[in-house]
């Protein structure tokens, strides 16, 4: 009986799928963003000319670019640490013996989580406008002045992130929660006895040994925040004065509005190599200082 | 801290959390039972006056939701299924059968997560043009046939299931996808369950994709016919309310009834990952 074949039989609809939708466009793609493809191309490919490296060394000059790179970077440095800290605030809550009714709160807090970017986003831009929105209505209360949320360059951004911290924050929550319960009983129960305070249990059991998984954590919900896209097409379009258009938004706008698809890989392969490079560097800095709060504890 | 203060601060920080986490879900609700024109009144109303079905009937009679939800019920099933087969079957093999390079191959596969799926969509676009799948449902559903995440998922589960009573089947001379059909699915039954309801709400909630793929509004999803509408119809807040309610509802509810199985997917996945 032959073992290898049933193998590739199971394996061959799966690698298919993921080798002809996935992983051939992804090297397509690289191909692509080394071409000058537009809409001429997309008419008649004798149209297409390989342009080697042309389309990343206009990037670089574009002030598009840098400005979408800039957004993203701001998006991804504010809010992957507003979330992370409101997950890490949420599972210690619940995670406390003296928390009543868990089951429910985990439930109610990690619902945004499985809604509908779109739908979900919709509602935030009702509930942020400038005349009729709740928000400024509730800040009206305390006398501050109508905020014209989406539509100020200084404030468009971090109502997105606002958005996104309340969307995501319940996933993470659940991943450190589990953390949490991993950490064995005793150890809290021996710095009790030696008259340890609760914040210093804190510090010095909690956060050293809850490591890994913060580490864990901030890697996925960085790479995940690099990918914005959804939000801002919903709540802003991108504006105002293009103060929302995320790497992704500019891609999708290079490449399905003006069909510059050439163009368009590039900033696909950019963002690549960036979220590559900054998760990189993320783990090789956590697991640098892993030792030093290793010996601490 | 006095342990009776503790319990009020804990308790009461969770009671606000849970307030921020559902007041914005609480308030599409209400705003969705609005007469048209209600929200937009100062200062804004919590509660409709008269709360009306009136939003929901303009929805499916003249907005057309009902074939947008079909479109969106039907897709997202699709993918659930088709990808739920595939996977089962690769992560099964990757868990208990042997052949050459299997250990590379799954490295390999696990090494590829690292890159965006967004990076694919353009050169996926121009091949699904050349077959003929643009502006079909077929264009949404292909490329989510089979997902590496879902492989690994189900690779993790089925190392659980025991060599020796495959061993023992093959010994009888029960052919390998009998032994797969009949002895290892039953056996993979919760994380066939988890998978289902991860794929189902990823593929009812995308929104990037489908938006690329479909350039005409008859095959459009829930999310993208939402998106179009508040493009459109800016002012019609109790209008898009109720459509944000029609979209939001089935997968929430779906959560609910599920939700053991998908936190307990959401920690399998992240554990290694």
């Amino acid at each position: 009986m032959n073992r290898q074949r049933t193998a590739w039989l199971f394996l061959a609809p799966a690698l298919l799928v993921l080798g002809v939708f996935f992983i051939l466009p992804v090297i397509a793609a690289l191909g692509l963003s080394l071409t000058d493809y537009d809409l001429y191309a997309l008419a008649d490919i004798h149209n297409l000319r390989f342009v080697g490296l042309h389309n990343y060394w206009a990037l670089l000059h574009r002030p598009l670019f840098w400005s979408a790179l800039g957004n993203t970077f701001y998006f991804v440095a504010v809010g992957v640490p507003l979330s992370i800290g409101a997950s890490l605030v949420a599972a210690l809550l619940l995670n406390s013996p003296l928390a009543r009714i868990r089951p429910f709160f985990r439930t109610v807090l990690f619902a945004p989580v499985v809604t509908t970017v779109v739908a979900v986003a919709v509602v935030w831009r009702y509930l942020f406008n400038t005349r009729y929105g709740l928000v400024n209505d509730g800040l009206a209360e305390i006398g501050i002045h109508p905020i014209d949320w989406l539509g100020d360059p200084h404030w468009a951004m971090p109502t997105i992130i606002a958005f996104a911290v309340w969307k995501n924050f319940g996933y993470n929550m659940i991943i450190i929660m589990a953390g949490l319960q991993a950490i064995p009983l005793d150890l809290y129960e021996a710095a009790r006895i030696d008259g340890a305070s609760a914040p210093r249990q804190f510090w010095h059991i909690t956060l050293p040994l809850l490591r890994p998984t913060m580490m864990l954590v901030v890697i996925l919900t960085v790479a995940g925040y690099f990918q914005l896209f959804a939000e801002p097409y919903v709540m802003t379009e991108g504006g105002p004065l293009q103060s929302t258009v995320s790497v992704l938004y500019l891609m999708y706008e290079d490449g399905f509005k003006w069909w510059n698809l050439g163009t368009a890989s590039a900033v696909a392969f950019m963002l690549f190599l960036i979220i590559f490079a900054v998760t990189t560097l993320l783990l090789r800095l956590a697991r640098r200082g892993e030792h030093p709060a290793g010996e601490r504890t | 801290m006095n342990p009776r203060l503790a319990k009020v601060l804990i308790n009461g920080s969770l009671c606000g959390l849970a307030a921020a986490a559902l007041l914005p879900l609480l308030w599409m609700l209400s705003v969705s039972f609005m007469a048209p024109g209600e929200a937009s009144s100062l200062p804004p109303p919590l509660l409709p006056a008269h709360a009306t079905l009136h939003n929901y009937r303009e929805l499916f009679a003249h907005a057309g939701m009902g074939r947008y939800l079909l479109n969106s019920l039907l897709i997202s099933s699709a993918i659930t299924a088709l990808a739920l087969a595939s996977n089962l079957m690769a992560g099964y093999a990757f868990a208990k059968l042997r052949f050459a390079g299997r250990e590379r191959l799954f490295q390999a596969l696990i090494g590829a997560l690292v890159i965006p799926a967004q990076v694919a969509m353009l050169p996926l676009f121009l091949l699904l043009k050349t077959i003929g799948l643009v502006n079909s449902y077929a264009g949404v559903i292909v490329p989510g046939m089979a997902t590496i995440f879902g492989i690994y998922l189900v690779r993790q589960y089925a190392r659980s299931v025991p060599d020796e009573l495959l061993e023992a089947a093959r010994i009888d001379g029960a052919s390998e996808l009998r032994i797969f059909g009949q002895i290892v699915l039953p056996l993979l039954k919760p994380i066939m369950v988890t998978l289902a309801i991860f794929t189902f709400l990823a593929a009812w909630n995308d929104f990037m994709w489908p938006l690329i793929v479909l350039t005409g509004q008859e095959h459009y999803t829930l999310p993208l016919a939402l998106a179009s509408l508040a493009r459109d119809h800016v002012q019609d807040s109790e209008l898009m309310m109720a459509g944000s309610v029609v979209t939001v509802l089935p997968v929430l509810l779906l959560f609910l009834a599920l939700q053991r199985y998908y936190l307990q997917g959401l920690l399998l996945g992240s554990v290694k990952g």
